[in-house]
Protein backbone atom coordinates (compact mmCIF):
# COMPACT_ATOMS: atom_id res chain seq x y z
CA UNK A 1 0.00 0.00 0.00
CA UNK A 2 3.10 2.06 0.80
CA UNK A 3 0.97 3.75 3.39
CA UNK A 4 4.70 4.22 5.88
CA UNK A 5 6.77 6.80 4.70
CA UNK A 6 9.45 8.83 6.10
CA UNK A 7 8.43 12.41 6.89
CA UNK A 8 11.56 14.62 5.87
CA UNK A 9 10.06 17.48 8.30
CA UNK A 10 10.10 15.43 11.56
CA UNK A 11 12.67 12.58 10.03
CA UNK A 12 10.48 10.26 11.69
CA UNK A 13 8.70 6.78 9.83
CA UNK A 14 4.75 7.90 9.99
CA UNK A 15 1.82 6.11 8.61
CA UNK A 16 -0.80 7.25 6.49
CA UNK A 17 -4.02 6.24 7.67
CA UNK A 18 -5.60 7.08 4.78
CA UNK A 19 -3.67 4.71 2.58
CA UNK A 20 -3.33 2.03 5.31
CA UNK A 21 -5.91 -0.99 5.11
CA UNK A 22 -4.93 -2.46 8.18
CA UNK A 23 -3.68 -5.30 6.81
CA UNK A 24 -1.16 -6.00 10.18
CA UNK A 25 1.76 -7.05 8.34
CA UNK A 26 4.07 -4.55 9.67
CA UNK A 27 2.99 -5.07 13.27
CA UNK A 28 2.63 -9.00 12.67
CA UNK A 29 4.60 -10.12 9.45
CA UNK A 30 7.82 -8.13 10.41
CA UNK A 31 10.38 -9.73 13.19
CA UNK A 32 11.78 -7.54 15.91
CA UNK A 33 14.33 -6.48 17.77
CA UNK A 34 13.90 -4.47 21.19
CA UNK A 35 16.67 -1.71 20.58
CA UNK A 36 17.05 1.72 21.89
CA UNK A 37 15.69 4.09 19.24
CA UNK A 38 18.15 6.81 20.15
CA UNK A 39 20.82 4.62 19.07
CA UNK A 40 19.07 3.05 16.02
CA UNK A 41 18.63 6.59 14.78
CA UNK A 42 22.04 7.57 16.21
CA UNK A 43 23.53 4.33 13.96
CA UNK A 44 21.59 5.16 11.01
CA UNK A 45 22.37 9.16 11.14
CA UNK A 46 25.96 8.32 11.03
CA UNK A 47 26.32 5.97 8.19
CA UNK A 48 23.78 8.82 6.28
CA UNK A 49 26.38 10.99 6.75
CA UNK A 50 29.49 8.95 5.97
CA UNK A 51 27.61 7.67 2.76
CA UNK A 52 27.30 4.42 4.08
CA UNK A 53 24.34 2.26 3.06
CA UNK A 54 22.83 0.92 6.18
CA UNK A 55 21.34 -2.54 5.33
CA UNK A 56 19.60 -4.04 8.16
CA UNK A 57 17.47 -6.84 7.04
CA UNK A 58 14.23 -5.68 5.53
CA UNK A 59 11.66 -7.89 8.13
CA UNK A 60 13.26 -7.08 10.61
CA UNK A 61 11.81 -3.31 12.67
CA UNK A 62 14.77 -2.68 15.08
CA UNK A 63 13.12 -0.76 17.83
CA UNK A 64 9.67 -2.99 17.68
CA UNK A 65 8.15 0.01 17.13
CA UNK A 66 4.97 -1.32 15.43
CA UNK A 67 1.41 -1.80 17.59
CA UNK A 68 -2.01 -2.07 16.74
CA UNK A 69 -4.89 0.32 17.36
CA UNK A 70 -7.61 -0.46 18.67
CA UNK A 71 -10.65 -0.51 15.89
CA UNK A 72 -13.83 0.15 15.55
CA UNK A 73 -16.49 0.31 12.84
CA UNK A 74 -16.34 1.54 10.60
CA UNK A 75 -12.98 1.49 10.23
CA UNK A 76 -12.74 -2.20 11.87
CA UNK A 77 -14.14 -3.13 8.06
CA UNK A 78 -10.68 -2.69 6.75
CA UNK A 79 -8.54 -5.38 9.10
CA UNK A 80 -11.67 -8.10 8.37
CA UNK A 81 -11.01 -7.19 4.87
CA UNK A 82 -7.18 -7.07 4.91
CA UNK A 83 -5.94 -9.05 7.65
CA UNK A 84 -5.95 -13.03 6.73
CA UNK A 85 -5.46 -13.94 9.79
CA UNK A 86 -8.77 -12.02 11.49
CA UNK A 87 -12.08 -14.49 10.70
CA UNK A 88 -14.48 -12.89 9.41
CA UNK A 89 -17.62 -13.79 11.67
CA UNK A 90 -20.06 -13.77 8.94
CA UNK A 91 -17.97 -17.06 6.89
CA UNK A 92 -16.23 -18.24 9.88
CA UNK A 93 -13.48 -18.01 7.17
CA UNK A 94 -10.05 -15.74 7.62
CA UNK A 95 -10.12 -12.48 6.04
CA UNK A 96 -11.80 -12.04 3.22
CA UNK A 97 -12.32 -15.65 1.35
CA UNK A 98 -14.96 -18.06 1.05
CA UNK A 99 -14.93 -21.21 0.55
CA UNK A 100 -15.99 -21.18 -3.03
CA UNK A 101 -15.98 -24.67 -5.31
CA UNK A 102 -13.28 -25.15 -2.66
CA UNK A 103 -16.00 -27.31 -0.85
CA UNK A 104 -18.27 -27.55 -3.89
CA UNK A 105 -17.95 -31.33 -3.40
CA UNK A 106 -19.78 -31.04 -0.15
CA UNK A 107 -21.67 -28.15 -0.40
CA UNK A 108 -22.49 -28.35 -4.49
CA UNK A 109 -22.59 -24.15 -4.37
CA UNK A 110 -21.84 -24.83 -7.91
CA UNK A 111 -23.65 -27.34 -9.87
CA UNK A 112 -24.12 -28.91 -13.09
CA UNK A 113 -24.87 -26.40 -16.25
CA UNK A 114 -23.35 -23.51 -13.93
CA UNK A 115 -20.46 -21.37 -13.80
CA UNK A 116 -19.63 -19.53 -10.48
CA UNK A 117 -17.65 -16.11 -10.14
CA UNK A 118 -14.88 -14.68 -8.07
CA UNK A 119 -14.36 -11.25 -8.72
CA UNK A 120 -11.98 -9.93 -6.75
CA UNK A 121 -11.16 -6.05 -6.22
CA UNK A 122 -7.47 -4.59 -5.08
CA UNK A 123 -5.76 -7.59 -5.62
CA UNK A 124 -3.20 -8.06 -6.33
CA UNK A 125 -1.79 -5.22 -4.16
CA UNK A 126 -3.21 -2.62 -4.98
CA UNK A 127 -6.38 -2.31 -2.60
CA UNK A 128 -9.91 -0.80 -3.27
CA UNK A 129 -12.31 1.51 -1.53
CA UNK A 130 -15.82 -0.22 -0.91
CA UNK A 131 -17.23 2.47 -3.39
CA UNK A 132 -15.76 0.85 -6.34
CA UNK A 133 -17.05 -2.51 -5.35
CA UNK A 134 -20.51 -1.14 -5.26
CA UNK A 135 -19.97 0.45 -8.90
CA UNK A 136 -19.95 -3.44 -9.77
CA UNK A 137 -22.21 -4.42 -7.84
CA UNK A 138 -24.85 -2.13 -8.60
CA UNK A 139 -24.21 -3.01 -12.35
CA UNK A 140 -24.52 -6.38 -11.70
CA UNK A 141 -27.84 -6.31 -9.82
CA UNK A 142 -29.31 -4.26 -12.61
CA UNK A 143 -28.43 -7.23 -15.10
CA UNK A 144 -30.43 -9.28 -12.68
CA UNK A 145 -27.25 -11.52 -11.58
CA UNK A 146 -27.81 -13.04 -8.05
CA UNK A 147 -24.68 -12.97 -5.61
CA UNK A 148 -24.02 -15.69 -3.51
CA UNK A 149 -25.56 -15.66 0.15
CA UNK A 150 -22.29 -16.67 2.31
CA UNK A 151 -20.19 -14.19 0.94
CA UNK A 152 -19.00 -11.44 3.23
CA UNK A 153 -19.87 -8.42 1.13
CA UNK A 154 -23.20 -9.61 0.00
CA UNK A 155 -23.81 -9.55 4.24
CA UNK A 156 -22.34 -5.70 3.61
CA UNK A 157 -25.45 -5.14 1.46
CA UNK A 158 -28.23 -3.43 2.58
CA UNK A 159 -30.21 -4.62 -0.69
CA UNK A 160 -29.18 -7.35 -2.75
CA UNK A 161 -31.48 -5.83 -5.69
CA UNK A 162 -29.83 -2.76 -6.10
CA UNK A 163 -26.30 -4.29 -4.84
CA UNK A 164 -25.86 -1.04 -2.77
CA UNK A 165 -23.69 -1.54 0.09
CA UNK A 166 -23.70 0.02 3.58
CA UNK A 167 -23.02 3.86 3.69
CA UNK A 168 -20.84 3.81 6.64
CA UNK A 169 -18.19 1.98 5.09
CA UNK A 170 -18.81 3.51 1.95
CA UNK A 171 -15.11 4.93 1.58
CA UNK A 172 -12.86 2.54 3.48
CA UNK A 173 -9.97 0.93 1.70
CA UNK A 174 -9.53 -2.37 1.76
CA UNK A 175 -6.95 -4.77 0.63
CA UNK A 176 -8.86 -6.62 -1.41
CA UNK A 177 -12.03 -7.96 -1.77
CA UNK A 178 -14.42 -11.07 -2.97
CA UNK A 179 -17.79 -10.11 -5.38
CA UNK A 180 -19.41 -14.07 -5.67
CA UNK A 181 -22.23 -14.77 -8.35
CA UNK A 182 -23.31 -17.60 -10.23
CA UNK A 183 -25.13 -17.83 -13.79
CA UNK A 184 -26.32 -20.59 -16.59
CA UNK A 185 -23.25 -20.88 -19.26
CA UNK A 186 -24.90 -19.15 -21.52
CA UNK A 187 -24.28 -15.38 -19.64
CA UNK A 188 -20.72 -15.81 -18.61
CA UNK A 189 -19.43 -13.74 -22.10
CA UNK A 190 -22.09 -11.01 -21.07
CA UNK A 191 -20.82 -11.33 -17.61
CA UNK A 192 -16.87 -11.30 -18.41
CA UNK A 193 -17.76 -8.05 -20.71
CA UNK A 194 -19.17 -6.10 -17.28
CA UNK A 195 -16.58 -6.89 -14.95
CA UNK A 196 -14.33 -5.44 -17.62
CA UNK A 197 -16.46 -2.26 -18.82
CA UNK A 198 -16.92 -1.78 -14.91
CA UNK A 199 -13.20 -2.28 -14.41
CA UNK A 200 -12.27 0.61 -17.14
CA UNK A 201 -14.49 3.20 -14.31
CA UNK A 202 -13.05 2.06 -10.76
CA UNK A 203 -9.51 3.01 -9.62
CA UNK A 204 -7.94 -0.94 -9.20
CA UNK A 205 -7.43 -3.51 -10.30
CA UNK A 206 -9.42 -7.20 -10.65
CA UNK A 207 -8.66 -10.83 -10.76
CA UNK A 208 -11.87 -12.95 -11.91
CA UNK A 209 -11.81 -16.37 -10.86
CA UNK A 210 -14.27 -18.65 -13.38
CA UNK A 211 -15.47 -22.26 -11.69
CA UNK A 212 -17.66 -25.18 -12.95
CA UNK A 213 -18.35 -28.39 -12.05
CA UNK A 214 -16.79 -31.65 -14.17
CA UNK A 215 -18.75 -33.88 -15.82
CA UNK A 216 -16.96 -37.71 -14.85
CA UNK A 217 -13.49 -35.66 -14.25
CA UNK A 218 -13.96 -33.52 -17.43
CA UNK A 219 -15.09 -29.57 -18.25
CA UNK A 220 -16.47 -29.86 -21.47
CA UNK A 221 -18.03 -26.60 -21.36
CA UNK A 222 -16.75 -24.00 -19.49
CA UNK A 223 -12.88 -24.51 -20.83
CA UNK A 224 -13.76 -24.85 -24.76
CA UNK A 225 -16.23 -21.55 -24.05
CA UNK A 226 -13.11 -19.20 -22.50
CA UNK A 227 -11.04 -20.79 -25.63
CA UNK A 228 -13.48 -19.80 -27.77
CA UNK A 229 -14.19 -16.10 -26.17
CA UNK A 230 -10.51 -15.63 -26.16
CA UNK A 231 -9.43 -15.70 -21.83
CA UNK A 232 -6.13 -16.88 -21.28
CA UNK A 233 -6.03 -18.92 -17.84
CA UNK A 234 -3.11 -21.10 -17.41
CA UNK A 235 -4.44 -21.77 -13.46
CA UNK A 236 -6.91 -23.60 -11.85
CA UNK A 237 -7.79 -24.16 -8.10
CA UNK A 238 -8.91 -28.29 -8.54
CA UNK A 239 -11.58 -29.92 -6.34
CA UNK A 240 -10.38 -33.59 -6.38
CA UNK A 241 -14.12 -34.55 -4.76
CA UNK A 242 -12.91 -36.29 -1.99
CA UNK A 243 -15.02 -34.52 0.71
CA UNK A 244 -18.37 -35.49 1.89
CA UNK A 245 -20.91 -34.80 4.42
CA UNK A 246 -19.85 -36.22 8.37
CA UNK A 247 -21.54 -33.62 10.55
CA UNK A 248 -24.12 -36.01 12.18
CA UNK A 249 -26.89 -33.45 12.29
CA UNK A 250 -26.61 -32.90 8.80
CA UNK A 251 -26.81 -36.47 7.98
CA UNK A 252 -29.47 -37.20 10.05
CA UNK A 253 -31.43 -34.01 8.24
CA UNK A 254 -30.33 -35.65 5.25
CA UNK A 255 -31.53 -39.19 5.77
CA UNK A 256 -34.87 -37.52 6.81
CA UNK A 257 -35.46 -36.04 4.07
CA UNK A 258 -35.05 -38.73 1.27
CA UNK A 259 -37.50 -40.35 -0.30
CA UNK B 1 -9.57 -17.22 0.38
CA UNK B 2 -8.45 -17.75 -3.13
CA UNK B 3 -4.87 -17.27 -2.04
CA UNK B 4 -3.07 -19.58 -3.95
CA UNK B 5 -5.29 -19.46 -7.38
CA UNK B 6 -4.30 -15.70 -8.91
CA UNK B 7 -0.18 -16.76 -8.64
CA UNK B 8 1.44 -14.37 -11.84
CA UNK B 9 2.92 -16.65 -14.69
CA UNK B 10 2.25 -19.09 -17.62
CA UNK B 11 1.56 -22.73 -17.21
CA UNK B 12 5.14 -23.66 -17.72
CA UNK B 13 6.08 -21.48 -14.97
CA UNK B 14 3.97 -23.86 -12.38
CA UNK B 15 5.72 -26.23 -13.01
CA UNK B 16 7.32 -26.20 -9.72
CA UNK B 17 4.75 -25.58 -7.78
CA UNK B 18 1.78 -27.77 -6.54
CA UNK B 19 0.09 -26.80 -3.60
CA UNK B 20 -2.56 -29.33 -2.10
CA UNK B 21 -5.08 -27.98 0.81
CA UNK B 22 -7.57 -29.47 2.71
CA UNK B 23 -10.76 -27.37 3.85
CA UNK B 24 -13.77 -28.30 5.95
CA UNK B 25 -17.10 -27.11 5.02
CA UNK B 26 -18.90 -25.20 7.76
CA UNK B 27 -21.93 -27.07 9.10
CA UNK B 28 -21.08 -30.36 7.07
CA UNK B 29 -17.98 -31.78 8.00
CA UNK B 30 -16.23 -29.44 10.05
CA UNK B 31 -17.15 -31.62 13.18
CA UNK B 32 -14.60 -32.89 14.79
CA UNK B 33 -12.33 -32.30 11.45
CA UNK B 34 -9.27 -31.19 13.38
CA UNK B 35 -7.46 -34.36 13.86
CA UNK B 36 -7.92 -34.89 10.59
CA UNK B 37 -6.49 -31.78 9.32
CA UNK B 38 -3.50 -32.58 11.45
CA UNK B 39 -3.29 -35.65 10.23
CA UNK B 40 -3.51 -34.17 6.58
CA UNK B 41 0.24 -32.59 6.82
CA UNK B 42 1.95 -34.99 8.96
CA UNK B 43 1.23 -36.62 5.59
CA UNK B 44 2.29 -33.74 3.66
CA UNK B 45 5.13 -33.45 5.47
CA UNK B 46 6.62 -36.91 4.71
CA UNK B 47 6.84 -35.63 1.37
CA UNK B 48 9.21 -33.32 1.54
CA UNK B 49 7.10 -30.28 1.07
CA UNK B 50 9.08 -26.67 0.55
CA UNK B 51 6.38 -25.16 2.69
CA UNK B 52 2.83 -25.90 4.75
CA UNK B 53 0.92 -23.37 6.55
CA UNK B 54 -2.31 -23.51 8.87
CA UNK B 55 -3.87 -20.51 8.26
CA UNK B 56 -2.06 -18.44 10.73
CA UNK B 57 1.63 -19.39 10.53
CA UNK B 58 3.66 -21.18 7.57
CA UNK B 59 6.88 -23.46 8.71
CA UNK B 60 8.67 -20.23 8.69
CA UNK B 61 7.44 -17.17 10.93
CA UNK B 62 8.58 -13.77 12.27
CA UNK B 63 10.52 -13.75 15.43
CA UNK B 64 9.96 -11.51 18.02
CA UNK B 65 12.70 -10.37 20.52
CA UNK B 66 15.71 -11.18 18.21
CA UNK B 67 19.23 -10.26 18.97
CA UNK B 68 21.12 -7.92 16.58
CA UNK B 69 23.42 -10.70 15.93
CA UNK B 70 20.19 -12.22 14.10
CA UNK B 71 21.19 -10.04 11.08
CA UNK B 72 24.00 -13.03 10.16
CA UNK B 73 22.91 -15.95 11.59
CA UNK B 74 18.93 -16.60 11.55
CA UNK B 75 17.21 -19.65 11.68
CA UNK B 76 15.81 -20.89 8.34
CA UNK B 77 14.92 -24.10 8.97
CA UNK B 78 11.18 -24.81 8.57
CA UNK B 79 9.42 -26.32 11.36
CA UNK B 80 6.66 -28.88 10.43
CA UNK B 81 5.97 -29.40 13.96
CA UNK B 82 4.77 -26.19 14.63
CA UNK B 83 2.45 -25.69 11.97
CA UNK B 84 0.79 -29.16 12.75
CA UNK B 85 0.53 -28.05 16.52
CA UNK B 86 -0.99 -24.59 15.56
CA UNK B 87 -4.19 -26.22 13.73
CA UNK B 88 -6.67 -25.69 16.55
CA UNK B 89 -10.08 -24.65 14.98
CA UNK B 90 -11.43 -26.00 11.43
CA UNK B 91 -9.70 -23.89 8.42
CA UNK B 92 -7.79 -24.40 5.69
CA UNK B 93 -4.26 -26.10 5.43
CA UNK B 94 -2.11 -26.71 3.10
CA UNK B 95 1.32 -28.11 1.21
CA UNK B 96 3.78 -26.86 -1.30
CA UNK B 97 5.31 -29.23 -3.57
CA UNK B 98 8.25 -28.15 -5.92
CA UNK B 99 7.81 -31.98 -7.77
CA UNK B 100 5.19 -33.45 -9.56
CA UNK B 101 6.05 -36.75 -7.98
CA UNK B 102 6.41 -35.62 -4.66
CA UNK B 103 2.55 -33.71 -5.21
CA UNK B 104 1.56 -37.08 -6.93
CA UNK B 105 2.71 -39.68 -3.76
CA UNK B 106 1.38 -37.08 -1.01
CA UNK B 107 -2.27 -37.23 -2.89
CA UNK B 108 -2.04 -40.58 -3.12
CA UNK B 109 -1.78 -41.07 0.23
CA UNK B 110 -4.41 -38.24 0.88
CA UNK B 111 -6.82 -40.30 -0.81
CA UNK B 112 -5.93 -44.07 0.96
CA UNK B 113 -6.76 -41.72 3.90
CA UNK B 114 -10.47 -40.92 3.43
CA UNK B 115 -10.55 -37.93 5.52
CA UNK B 116 -13.78 -37.09 3.82
CA UNK B 117 -12.78 -33.83 3.72
CA UNK B 118 -12.79 -31.78 0.43
CA UNK B 119 -9.18 -31.48 -0.80
CA UNK B 120 -7.75 -29.43 -3.48
CA UNK B 121 -4.65 -28.77 -5.90
CA UNK B 122 -3.70 -25.21 -7.20
CA UNK B 123 -1.37 -25.52 -9.84
CA UNK B 124 -1.46 -25.40 -14.12
CA UNK B 125 -4.90 -26.93 -15.10
CA UNK B 126 -2.95 -29.07 -17.19
CA UNK B 127 -0.45 -30.17 -13.70
CA UNK B 128 -4.27 -30.84 -11.88
CA UNK B 129 -5.66 -32.94 -14.37
CA UNK B 130 -2.31 -35.39 -14.60
CA UNK B 131 -2.38 -35.52 -10.97
CA UNK B 132 -5.74 -36.61 -10.93
CA UNK B 133 -5.43 -39.01 -13.57
CA UNK B 134 -2.19 -40.74 -11.87
CA UNK B 135 -3.66 -40.97 -8.68
CA UNK B 136 -6.95 -42.60 -10.31
CA UNK B 137 -9.90 -40.03 -9.17
CA UNK B 138 -11.86 -38.01 -11.17
CA UNK B 139 -11.65 -33.92 -10.57
CA UNK B 140 -14.84 -32.64 -8.84
CA UNK B 141 -15.06 -29.02 -10.00
CA UNK B 142 -12.45 -26.49 -11.33
CA UNK B 143 -11.95 -22.95 -11.18
CA UNK B 144 -9.57 -21.39 -13.68
CA UNK B 145 -7.59 -18.12 -13.00
CA UNK B 146 -8.32 -15.85 -15.61
CA UNK B 147 -5.48 -12.71 -16.33
CA UNK B 148 -5.39 -9.71 -13.99
CA UNK B 149 -7.69 -6.98 -15.02
CA UNK B 150 -5.40 -3.40 -14.81
CA UNK B 151 -6.91 -0.88 -17.35
CA UNK B 152 -5.29 1.89 -15.39
CA UNK B 153 -1.68 -0.04 -14.85
CA UNK B 154 -1.28 -0.35 -10.87
CA UNK B 155 0.52 -3.20 -11.58
CA UNK B 156 4.61 -3.40 -11.23
CA UNK B 157 6.56 -5.70 -13.94
CA UNK B 158 6.43 -9.22 -14.49
CA UNK B 159 8.95 -10.44 -12.20
CA UNK B 160 8.11 -8.69 -9.07
CA UNK B 161 4.53 -9.82 -9.65
CA UNK B 162 5.69 -13.22 -9.91
CA UNK B 163 7.43 -13.00 -6.77
CA UNK B 164 4.75 -11.32 -4.80
CA UNK B 165 1.54 -12.79 -6.33
CA UNK B 166 2.60 -16.26 -4.92
CA UNK B 167 1.43 -14.80 -1.59
CA UNK B 168 -1.94 -14.63 -2.52
CA UNK B 169 -3.36 -12.81 0.56
CA UNK B 170 -0.89 -9.72 -0.21
CA UNK B 171 1.47 -10.06 2.68
CA UNK B 172 4.15 -9.96 0.47
CA UNK B 173 3.90 -6.14 -0.59
CA UNK B 174 5.57 -4.92 -4.57
CA UNK B 175 7.61 -3.10 -2.78
CA UNK B 176 9.40 -5.86 -0.83
CA UNK B 177 9.25 -8.09 -3.27
CA UNK B 178 11.14 -5.58 -6.00
CA UNK B 179 13.77 -4.60 -2.58
CA UNK B 180 14.53 -8.67 -2.57
CA UNK B 181 14.60 -8.60 -5.90
CA UNK B 182 17.22 -5.60 -6.40
CA UNK B 183 19.22 -6.89 -3.52
CA UNK B 184 20.02 -9.98 -4.89
CA UNK B 185 20.46 -8.46 -8.28
CA UNK B 186 23.73 -6.62 -6.14
CA UNK B 187 24.81 -9.41 -4.60
CA UNK B 188 23.92 -8.13 -1.44
CA UNK B 189 21.68 -11.02 -0.52
CA UNK B 190 21.79 -14.31 -1.56
CA UNK B 191 18.81 -15.83 -3.12
CA UNK B 192 18.12 -17.97 -0.87
CA UNK B 193 18.34 -15.30 1.85
CA UNK B 194 15.73 -13.05 -0.60
CA UNK B 195 13.55 -15.83 -0.09
CA UNK B 196 13.08 -17.14 3.47
CA UNK B 197 12.17 -13.27 4.04
CA UNK B 198 8.99 -13.29 2.00
CA UNK B 199 8.78 -16.44 3.07
CA UNK B 200 7.92 -15.55 6.66
CA UNK B 201 5.86 -12.49 5.48
CA UNK B 202 2.88 -14.61 4.32
CA UNK B 203 0.90 -16.45 7.24
CA UNK B 204 -1.02 -19.19 5.35
CA UNK B 205 2.06 -20.73 4.44
CA UNK B 206 1.60 -21.02 0.61
CA UNK B 207 4.96 -19.28 -0.43
CA UNK B 208 6.85 -21.59 -2.67
CA UNK B 209 10.17 -20.53 -2.02
CA UNK B 210 11.60 -22.96 -4.69
CA UNK B 211 9.77 -21.21 -7.52
CA UNK B 212 10.88 -17.58 -5.97
CA UNK B 213 14.12 -18.88 -6.01
CA UNK B 214 13.61 -19.65 -9.78
CA UNK B 215 12.35 -16.28 -10.34
CA UNK B 216 14.72 -14.80 -8.68
CA UNK B 217 17.95 -15.80 -10.60
CA UNK B 218 16.08 -15.39 -13.86
CA UNK B 219 15.37 -11.93 -13.06
CA UNK B 220 18.81 -11.46 -11.56
CA UNK B 221 19.86 -12.71 -15.75
CA UNK B 222 17.41 -10.07 -17.37
CA UNK B 223 16.37 -6.97 -16.41
CA UNK B 224 12.76 -6.14 -17.25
Amino acid sequence: MGAIYVDQTRNRALINDDACVECGTCYRGMSTEHLNPVMVRAVRKAAKFLRFRFEPEPDVCPTGAFEMNELEMPRLIRQIFSDPVVEHKSTGIKGRGTEEVKTNDVSLRVNSGEVGYTIEFGRPGVGVRFSDIQEMTRVLAKEGITFEKNNPITHLMIDTRTGDLRTDIINEKILSAIVEIKTTIKEVERVLEIVEQVGERIDTVTAVGISTRCEDGEDKVLAPLLDKLGYYYSRAKTNMGLGRITNQIVLKHAEAVAP
Amino acid sequence: MTNTLHRYGHAESFKDDYIIFAIPSKGKNDEDCIPKLKQFLRICAKYNPSNMGNGNRGSLAPEKGLHPTAHWKRDATPDWEKVIDGVNKPGTVSAVFASEEQAHACLKEVIAADFGISVNMSTSVENAKRAAETCGIKRHSVEYALAFNDPHDHLPNSQVLGLSTMCGHGMVSFNMARKMLDMVREGRRTTEQAVTTLMRLCPCGVYNPERAKRLLEAACKEQR
